[in-house]
């Protein structure tokens, strides 16, 4: 533990958690534990002020007017089931229990690791188009999860929401299996009336949308082609870490692009 | 803070930020549940939290205030063991035992949910426990054994 307890809040409501959060100076946000436990426990992190947001009751999914939104507190194991491709990533988060604990919020808020990437629902949640809401100094706002998990640090998330339409799905992974399985790269894939939207988890510090795969994919360009252009989008932020070469990141990541988009092509 | 422990209702004093990992071992001196890597990636301190599956390590107390906990202890005892137990020690599903505690409950939970599982579902209920000396062929035997299965 760290030498002075800090301050712990623990709101019973979303109301509470906004206004315990507060500008967020200073405020270490707790949701499920999986990250920030260990962090305390070593002493690693020693904030002054704990928000725990265990009772806030910000979980939970729920469908309405063509809206899917997913509290952020909604532990990784509920969404199992649910939409692809986020529901395949779920699955591949941990183990069961981990995945009983740590939630989407945590996943989006963490900011990257240092042993291997974290974030795996940020690549099907920005191939989805989903936007996250969230409060924080400048006051409540509504950005898409690509800018918010590049911009959202110090901001609290409430929830994640995407439309609740017809879609096609496509994910691919590497993974490093020990004793639950890693994400080393993982691309999803998604088309709706909209058009094909593409990201990434595992390339960078957070997950990203691989434009120019989609423009490619919408000038009509084959899989192969368009997957290859991947390297484009993530370029200079090859992570290199316990799991991954930056080298070996570059060569495998536009093979597990073509699979993603070939099992998009599959399911269309 | 009030947890439920193996049926006893408890008053705990430890910091509301301690792991339940801490508050057992430390305060209630139930050392069942190991401190194994302290990170939430070998499973050797998983407890039942309202039935629930979850490395202790990682909870902080303040988050099961009111809650019941279910160590080993809570479901069998050396003089009367459980199905489960018993499937362990006859299928030698244990060498030196600090990951069995975490195990067993797993597995509890896994045949509280799924009466009869199958060997792909054991593994995936199991697939947050490291054992580093029994493999887990023996392990997956002995669940499979307690629900009744073929291996028996």
């Amino acid at each position: 533990m760290a030498a002075r307890a800090p301050e712990l809040l623990v709101p019973k409501s979303p109301a509470e958690a906004v206004r315990a959060f507060g500008t967020g100076t200073g405020v270490t946000v707790l949701a499920g534990g999986t990250i920030v436990m260990p962090e305390l426990v070593a002493g690693r992190l020693a904030p002054r002020k704990v928000l725990m947001l265990g009772h806030a009751k910000l979980g939970g999914v729920t469908r309405a007017k063509g809206i899917v939104s997913i509290g952020a507190m909604t532990p990784i194991e509920a969404l199992v089931d649910g939409d692809e491709p986020l529901a395949i990533a779920a699955r591949h988060v941990a183990d069961v229990e981990i995945r009983g604990q740590a939630t989407v919020g945590g996943n989006l808020c963490s900011g990257p690791g240092e042993e291997s990437p974290r974030g795996d629902l940020q690549a099907p949640l920005i191939a989805l188009g989903a936007r996250a809401v969230s409060v924080g100094r400048t006051g409540k706002a509504t950005q898409p999860v690509e800018e918010f998990v590049r911009t959202g640090r110090g901001r609290l998330l409430l929830s994640v929401e995407y439309d609740d339409v017809p879609r096609a799905a496509g994910y691919a992974v590497s993974r490093r299996p020990h004793s639950h399985h890693y994400t080393v790269l993982a691309v999803a894939a998604v088309r709706s009336a909209d058009g094909t939207r593409v990201a990434v988890t595992g390339a960078g510090p957070v997950g990203l949308r691989a434009t120019s795969v989609e423009k490619a994919l919408a000038a009509g360009k084959s899989v192969e082609e368009a997957a290859a252009l991947v390297l484009r989008d993530v370029g200079r932020t090859l992570r290199d870490d316990a799991l991954a070469s930056a080298w070996y990141r570059g060569r495998v990541l536009p093979t597990i692009t073509a699979q993603a988009l070939a099992r998009l092509e599959e399911t269309s | 803070m009030k947890l439920t422990v193996n049926g006893r209702a408890l008053e705990v004093e430890s910091p509301p930020l301690a792991t339940l990992l801490h508050v057992l071992r430390e305060e209630l001196s139930i050392t069942s549940p190991k401190a194994g890597c302290q990170q939430g990636g070998c499973g050797a301190c998983t407890v039942l939290v309202d039935g629930e599956p979850r490395r202790s390590c990682l909870t902080p107390l303040a988050a099961v205030d009111g809650a019941e906990i279910t160590t080993i202890e809570g479901i069998g005892s050396a003089e009367s063991l459980s199905k489960l137990q018993k499937a362990f020690n006859e299928t030698y599903g244990m060498q030196c035992g600090f990951c069995t505690p975490g195990m067993i409950l797993a597995a509890h939970a896994l045949l509280q949910r799924t009466r009869r599982p199958n060997r792909r579902e054991i593994e995936t209920a199991l697939a947050g426990h490291v054992c580093r000396c029994t493999g887990y062929v023996k392990i997956v035997d002995a669940v499979q054994a307690a629900a009744g299965g073929r291996r028996s």
